[in-house]
């Protein structure tokens, strides 16, 4: 087994860390230490907070990460924000609001850049959820921005997606794309002894009834009310997410959602892969001539498109012994 | 998208140890960093060093950049150093800057830490130091 894969199931912190940085930059050694280690995953319960900037998603996180701990359960949490487009930076500040499980070995932290990728995660989301899932984070929390209808890669990888607003959102709400409202199986609105909360519930419950929202058939969305600052409402988001759970497992979702984990993992992957491998034809003569002709106008780029699927798909291999 | 995305960023930690009261110069620092390219992990004012260094270590870091104003940077930058050996985390950069005199700052090269800035420092020149002089891990 590889170096860092036997490590990580011993619960080894540096060599998580190590793994899923080579996962984060995309480096070979990653996949292969994640290939051993994907057997051992597929425990944990994952969790996503969604919300935008502001909404108080960090610090409802740690409130969560405390419950958790409390019902002695290992917790892991990756805190995803976005990179910049001009310069491929990032600022990555949600721990600043997870001090208080800094010294608790019992819980994982890991900051993440998106890098480019649209939908809300980083390329790297996944694998690093295995990672913690492979080293024994019975919980892991995803929290990452989300504002309009494009941030809903997370319905993909959580279980149980939550959304968090805040109060004065009024007539914003209707203007909050469809998108992040269909996620959600649990509101929460945070900050909730501002002003406007009723009026923000009010406006929300209005659209869920008019049939935005996930369509969850048998399960509606409950709206929970949290000062997360204040550590209040919080017991109440626990038992709406311990009875959306309840809900999956016992519908059978549970098995489904994981169903299409996997799927979407494959898929995620294999992308890649197919563009790296119909890349390096493309390098090869007499293909590169063609792509040349392509870039020049002369060959058409749909015509090399239908070429180049009928040499690759016309005939079915079968895999490797 | 306007710019090319570096598959390997640096990644760096920043830090305000103690009793430090305002962290301006430090976000002054983590912006430029990350206009620079590079993902900052910023945790916020009164960080005790063990708090640095578990972040430092979960987040895989390449370096941590230290800002201390209230003079205790001779408890701060060595028990950080010491506690990175101890957790086989020595190949993390510690560079950092602040209120540090000539001879501390030079008693702190000797220890380990590879850089002190002097206030007044551009943030360019940080900058520049960085790229010169700090790997990712993932490249090395």
């Amino acid at each position: 087994m590889g170096a860092l894969a036997t490590k990580i199931l011993a619960k080894d912190v540096l060599a998580a860390a190590r793994l899923m940085r080579l996962l984060d930059d995309d480096h070979p050694q990653g996949m292969a230490e994640l290939r051993e280690l994907y057997p051992y995953t597929g425990r944990a319960y994952i969790i996503g907070i969604t919300g935008s900037p502001g909404t108080g998603k960090s610090t409802l996180t740690s409130a969560l990460i405390r419950e958790f701990r409390a019902r002695n359960r290992e917790v892991g949490v990756i805190a995803i924000d976005p990179t910049s487009p001009f310069s491929g930076g990032a600022i990555l500040g949600d721990r600043i609001r997870m001090q208080e499980h800094e010294g608790d070995h019992g819980v994982f932290i890991r900051s993440v850049a998106t890098r480019g990728n649209l939908g809300g995660l980083s390329p790297s989301t996944r694998k690093i959820v295995e990672v913690m899932d492979a080293m024994g984070k019975e919980i892991i929390l995803i929290e990452t921005v989300g504002v309009g209808q494009d941030e809903v890669d997370i319905v993909g990888t959580a279980h149980t997606s939550l959304v968090v607003l805040v109060p004065g959102m009024g007539d914003e709400i209707q203007a909050i794309k469809a998108g992040i409202l269909e996620i959600a199986d649990i509101f929460v609105i945070n900050k909730a002894d501002r002003e406007g909360v009723e009026r923000t519930e009010r406006e929300l419950r209005m659209l869920l009834e008019l049939g935005g929202g996930k369509g969850n058939a048998g399960f509606r969305p409950p709206i929970i009310r949290t000062v997360a600052v204040e550590n209040k409402g919080i017991s109440e988001l626990m038992d709406a997410i311990e009875a959306h759970r309840n809900w999956l497992i016992e519908k059978g979702k549970w098995r489904e959602q994981t169903e299409r984990f996997r799927e979407r993992a494959f898929w995620e992957v294999m992308g890649r892969k197919a563009d790296e491998g119909i890349r390096k034809i493309l390098a090869t003569p007499p293909w590169d001539q063609l792509y040349r002709q392509v870039q020049t106008g002369v060959l058409s780029p749909y015509d090399l498109a239908e070429r180049l699927k009928e040499a690759l798909f016309t005939h079915i291999p079968l895999p490797n012994p | 998208m306007g710019v090319t995305l570096n598959a390997s960023p640096i990644r760096i930690l920043v830090a305000k140890p103690g009793l430090d009261g305002h962290d301006r110069g430090a976000k002054v620092v983590a912006r430029a960093l990350r206009d620079a390219g590079f993902e900052v992990i910023y945790t916020g004012l009164h960080q005790t060093a063990e708090a640095i260094v578990n972040a430092a270590i979960q987040e895989d870091v390449d370096a941590i950049g230290i800002s201390i104003l209230s003079g205790a940077h001779m408890t701060y930058f060595p028990r950080i150093l010491q506690l990175l050996k101890e957790k086989g985390a020595e190949d993390v950069v510690v560079f950092g800057g602040g209120i540090i005199p000539e001879e501390d700052r030079k008693a702190l090269e000797a220890m380990g830490v590879k850089k002190i800035f002097t206030p007044g420092t551009s943030t360019e020149e940080i900058v520049s130091w960085v790229r010169e002089h700090i790997v990712p891990k993932t490249a090395r």
